[in-house]
């Protein structure tokens, strides 16, 4: 007999979803002027959640107005003291409904619980704790004497961390002095439209923060408003250069976090055990749809055979399946759309003759799911070792000397993150050194907190999220 | 520099004319196009034949670029702060010369133009005292709530497109072209295209000066027509459009820059004579974070 | 090639040390997670019979008089008065001089002796006293010896002397099975706790065990991490199986469960029975026992409804 964990659900009681939902719009939840409705489901069921709305240019005009109308009367008038204060009331109110946030963000992404419960949520509170302290010190910044915001913020989030980008967007934003106008992603929108209660309940002003649901349409409406001074963006580089392009010649602030195709790098010192994990968190964290993924394990060549084993042994322990469960390690594809691109990539890399794995794992009969795959002899000419997947689906080479490593980890157009696992003190200083990317992971990956700046070098955007250099990004000086 | 006539008592000496080249990657090439373009001092009056660079000069300028940025960036910020002082040091002995070339090319009094030269050395004196402050003032050592060592540090862009002003043929040409060397970068400059000569003898300065080849390279000619190839070249990092003041020509430059992410300045109204301030810098730096566990 | 790794202190240090490193931080990290699992209904039955099968129902203290020893034995033998379907425990722990005691209340029955010897718990005696302390508990009837082994002479890198009594007392264990107490609280450093665990298993030990009991901390879930580690790449290297016995402050059915969750994960199926993994426990049973009744019964259970040892 096996030691069979039974099903260990998270109950769905303490999430009240409405059937549908208006636009956060001025402190309201507003019918639309010129917008239709559509469904967002549950992409562990493709159970329909509840039905949203497709902003319009029209009622993205009255958002941004509104936000406009917040900044001018009352927002850019409030104390660095007050605006602090409706910022931690609004990290309490997130830690009180912790939970029911959780809950929520794993049924419309399809995240494991124990991802949303342990790491989302709580770093969405972090966040808005971290920058709410930030409101009525910006002099402290260094960013000038008297640093002034830069008026209204359109922001555009993905559906990967739904509640988490919202939190890096709109606590800097809101402390530095900014209104806003938030657009979350088609496929989840429903923390989205939570938050807008939240700020409700922590009765700030209207218009401060907007929520406005819709698809690539809005978003664009929203980025190319002229009433909009500022544009954050996170999501693909294809559209972050589109959004870059569309702002030329403007007066428009932006701030990109783009794609990624992290090389995460064993060495043959690494703490091994801890190195397996680091792999098995960098590619399968909330199923590798992670930018900063540690998608190209590249592993020297004296241990290939040995990390190999064990990184497969490990796979094989990886439960795939009910994001509520609560030991669930992989969850659902987000979206048909992005399964799809998953499969299509994944078959590519079949065709030019890399070597596909996976452990055996029964998926589940509804709704989009794909094991966690590695591929083995992958060169850098693949594509699967170029292109983000955004999936759990790993890339492995080999290399032979650090500067080897070094070259193939910087062979990317993308400078996100990358991961280093060595014992040698001296050599992990060097390889942090080298690599070109926003953040490096020394013996650690995926690791994200309030205070650590977070953005990427080349094609992976520019400005930083996080600590005080999130700041600068919605700071005029 | 205008030639005069030195009476050596034997008659009129003939002039050694000075031919006014590009610098890349070290060297003095002509325009690879063999275009030269007549220059005029403010008064229109004749000041020097000028070699006009072509797209393929902005080439080559970035490949220059490309192979000395990975020693210029590992330099220590000691070392790169005693080169810019260095280049100080040696525009300081060709003060006369600048300031001549600077009231010329910039019409204004003599003693101006000295002042002018005398706010560009400084300017790079400035700058260079920055090199080993920069990543004290603007990386951090980030509190993470777990036990992790989490830092960050600046780290220079890459190779950056400089469009330099079109009017400060020294001062603003240093203003520019400081900032976005002493961090680590290497630039391409496309110089202004009326007061190109205060900046061909900066190149030479610069040669001089312990400055390893490509980490400037100085191009004479029309920003209008080397710019939008720099702007779309997806081995250069980042662009600096000061020099263009033509709105459409910012869109479209912008929008070339997207292609490969670059981080753009914009133009704006620029005071050469005003405290710098550390954006020039900050603008083309990237933040790189470090985190590593705490444990035995 | 692993035998050549033994022939010289030399070769045994070098080996010992170029084991893979273990990061503090990482291994901690990944005991925590593993601790997040959720054990429910079907699995959790499961879960806490197999741990009551699993303990080596303990008592070590000078006090200890051969009535408490009986009572003790005839716990492991019945360990719910109300429930003759739980399960026995897998061996009763007590001190030499008591073993015969010990044997004798459980004539007739699975349950196994273990003794602790070797000086136990600081093992500041000399390997001779070490060695006849084994041979009488073995004569008094142990059939499985806790050895302890000189922290000293480890921690100050004299591994050759470790090893070499480690394949003395092996020797005078005899046919009994060999336990070899790390004390983990006294390593320092999960580097350490690997390369003895090594050190312990090329020298013959039968099962690496964290503690005695006696030093804090005693078994935490990381360091138990850490040694079932050793034992799977052990195992991969060689073909045998060692047990591991995280003993002392496991007292909640919660982390036993932990522990369970841990062995599963790490070594498999194959290290999930008495014979490869024991808890050193006393009043982890009762916990047991509670939560087992509580799902039994549906109801919360209270102490004055076992027997308290």
């Amino acid at each position: 007999m096996s030691f069979e964990y039974a099903p260990a659900p998270e109950s769905r009681a303490i999430v009240d979803i409405k059937s549908s939902y208006g636009l956060f719009i001025n402190g309201d939840f507003t019918e639309s002027q010129d917008g239709k409705p559509f469904k967002t489901v549950s992409p562990a069921s493709e159970e329909v959640l509840a039905e949203v709305t497709e902003a319009g240019p029209a009622d993205v005009d009255k958002a941004v107005r509104a936000a406009r109308r917040a900044y001018d009367r009352t927002w850019s008038k409030l104390s660095g003291r007050d605006r602090a204060k409706y910022l931690y009331r609004i990290a309490r109110i997130v830690q009180e409904r912790s939970r029911e946030l959780a809950v929520l963000e794993s049924l419309d992404n399809g995240k494991p619980i124990r991802e949303s419960r342990d790491v989302d949520v709580p770093l969405v509170a972090a966040h808005f704790f971290y920058y709410a302290g930030w409101a009525d010190k910006l002099e402290y910044a260094g960013f000038g004497p008297d640093p002034q915001p830069l008026g209204v913020a359109g922001q555009v989030i993905p559906w990967n961390f739904p509640l988490l980008m919202l939190a890096w967007k709109i606590a800097p934003a809101l402390a530095a002095g900014n209104t806003v106008i938030l657009k979350p992603a088609e496929t989840t929108p429903l923390t989205a439209l939570a938050f807008a209660e939240i700020c409700q309940q922590a009765d700030l002003p209207p218009g401060v923060v907007n929520i406005i649901t819709g698809a690539g349409d809005t978003g664009r409406a929203l980025v190319e408003h002229h009433g909009v001074d500022k544009v954050a963006f996170t999501g693909s580089t294809e559209v972050g250069r589109a959004i870059a392009k569309s702002v030329a010649g403007s007066n428009k602030k932006v701030t990109l976090e783009l794609g990624g195709k992290a090389a995460n790098v064993i060495f043959e010192d690494a703490p091994v055990d801890q190195a397996v994990e680091g792999i098995i968190n960098g590619i399968f964290f909330n199923q590798g749809h992670v930018c900063c993924a540690g998608s190209r394990l590249l592993v020297q060549e004296s241990v290939y055979d040995e990390v190999l084993a064990r990184l497969k042994r490990r796979m094989s322990t990886l439960r795939v399946g009910d994001p509520l469960d609560k030991n669930t390690d992989i969850g659902a594809i987000n979206s048909a759309m992005q399964l799809a691109k998953i499969r299509e990539l994944s078959q590519i890399g079949e065709d030019e003759g890399a070597e596909r794995w996976s452990p055996a794992c029964e998926l589940p009969e509804h709704g989009y799911w794909f094991p966690p795959t590695i591929f083995t002899g992958v060169s850098q000419a693949h594509r699967i070792a170029r292109e983000e997947i955004f999936g759990p689906v790993l890339s492995v080479l080999t290399f032979r000397t650090p500067a080897e490593a070094v070259e193939k980890a910087n062979n990317t157009p993308f400078g996100l993150s990358a991961g280093v696992w060595t014992e040698k003190g001296s050599r992990i200083l060097w390889m942090a050194n080298q690599l070109r990317a926003g953040v490096v992971w020394a013996n650690t990956f995926n690791r994200f907190d309030p205070t650590s700046p977070f953005g990427g070098y080349k094609e992976s955007g520019y400005g930083r999220e996080g600590g005080r250099h999130g700041l600068e990004g919605y700071l005029a000086h | 520099m205008p030639t005069k006539a030195v009476n050596t008592g034997a008659g009129p000496r003939l002039d050694v004319r000075k031919t006014y080249k590009l610098y890349v990657g070290g060297a003095f090439p002509r325009s690879e196009s063999g275009r030269s373009y007549v220059v005029n001092d403010a008064k229109g009056k004749f000041l020097a034949n000028v070699s006009k660079a072509s797209r393929k000069d902005g080439r080559d300028a970035v490949v220059a670029a490309r192979k000395a940025f990975g020693g210029w960036s590992a330099r220590t910020a000691y070392n790169r702060g005693q080169i810019l002082y260095r280049i100080a040091e040696v525009m300081e002995g060709r003060h006369e010369q600048f300031s001549a070339e600077v009231a010329a090319s910039e019409g204004i009094a003599i003693a101006k133009a000295r002042a002018t030269v005398d706010a560009a050395i400084d300017r790079w004196v400035w700058y260079a005292g920055w090199a080993d402050k920069l990543a004290q003032v603007v990386g951090s050592s980030n509190p993470v709530a777990g036990p992790y060592f989490d830092f960050s540090l600046p780290e220079a862009t890459g190779v950056i497109a400089v469009l330099a002003p079109q009017d400060s043929s020294l001062l603003g040409l240093t203003s520019v072209v400081a900032p976005v060397i002493v961090s680590g970068n290497t630039a391409v400059v496309v110089t202004s295209y009326e007061r190109p000569v205060p900046a061909v003898t900066l190149g030479e300065v610069m040669a001089t000066s312990d400055l390893p080849g490509g980490v400037v390279n100085l191009l004479t000619g029309d920003a209008s027509e080397i710019g939008p190839w720099l702007a779309a070249h997806m081995d250069v990092n980042g662009i600096d459009l000061t020099g263009v003041s033509d709105g459409d020509q910012v869109r479209e430059l912008e929008v070339a820059a997207a292609e490969n992410l670059k981080r753009v300045r914009r133009p704006a109204d620029d005071d050469w004579s005003a405290d710098p301030g550390t954006g020039r810098m900050t603008q083309f730096l990237e933040t790189k974070t470090v985190w590593h566990p705490i444990g035995v | 090639m692993l035998a050549d790794v033994t022939s010289s202190e030399d070769r045994l240090r070098r080996f010992l040390h170029g084991l893979p490193g273990v990061d503090q931080v990482g291994a901690e990290a990944r005991a925590a997670t593993l601790g997040t699992r959720s054990i429910k209904t079907s699995a959790k039955q499961y879960a806490l019979d197999l741990a009551i099968s699993m303990i080596d129902l303990t008592t070590l203290e000078g006090q200890d008089t051969p009535g408490k020893v009986r009572a003790l034995c005839a716990k492991a033998k019945r360990p719910d008065p109300a429930d003759p379907t739980a399960p026995q425990v897998a061996a009763v722990c007590v001190y030499p001089d008591l073993v015969a005691t010990a044997k004798h209340e459980l004539r007739g029955t699975n349950i196994n002796v273990a003794s602790v010897a070797t000086g136990f718990p600081s093992g500041r005696t000399s390997l001779a006293i070490k060695q006849q302390d084994t041979k009488d508990a073995v004569a008094a009837g142990a059939d499985e010896v806790d050895m302890v082994i000189d922290r000293g002479a480890f921690l100050s890198g004299r591994y050759g002397l470790v090893f070499d009594e480690i394949v003395a007392i092996r020797e005078a264990a005899g046919d009994a099975h060999l336990k070899v107490i790390l004390e983990t609280g006294e390593l320092v450093t999960y580097d350490n706790v690997r390369r003895a665990s090594w050190l312990a298993m090329l020298a013959g030990a039968d099962f690496i065990k964290t503690s005695t009991g006696k030093v804090q901390p005693a078994a935490t879930l990381p360091v138990t991490l850490v040694m079932l580690e050793a034992v799977r790449d052990y195992h991969e290297a060689t073909g045998l199986h060692i047990g591991v016995k995280p003993a002392g402050g496991i007292r909640t059915s919660k982390d036993a469960i932990k522990y369970l969750v841990m062995v599963n994960e790490t070594c498999g199926d194959d290290w999930l029975n008495p014979d490869l993994f024991r808890f050193g426990a006393s009043s982890l049973l009762n916990e047991l026992l509670m939560q087992r009744t509580r799902m039994s019964t549906g109801r919360y259970s209270g102490p004055d409804y076992f027997t308290l040892d």
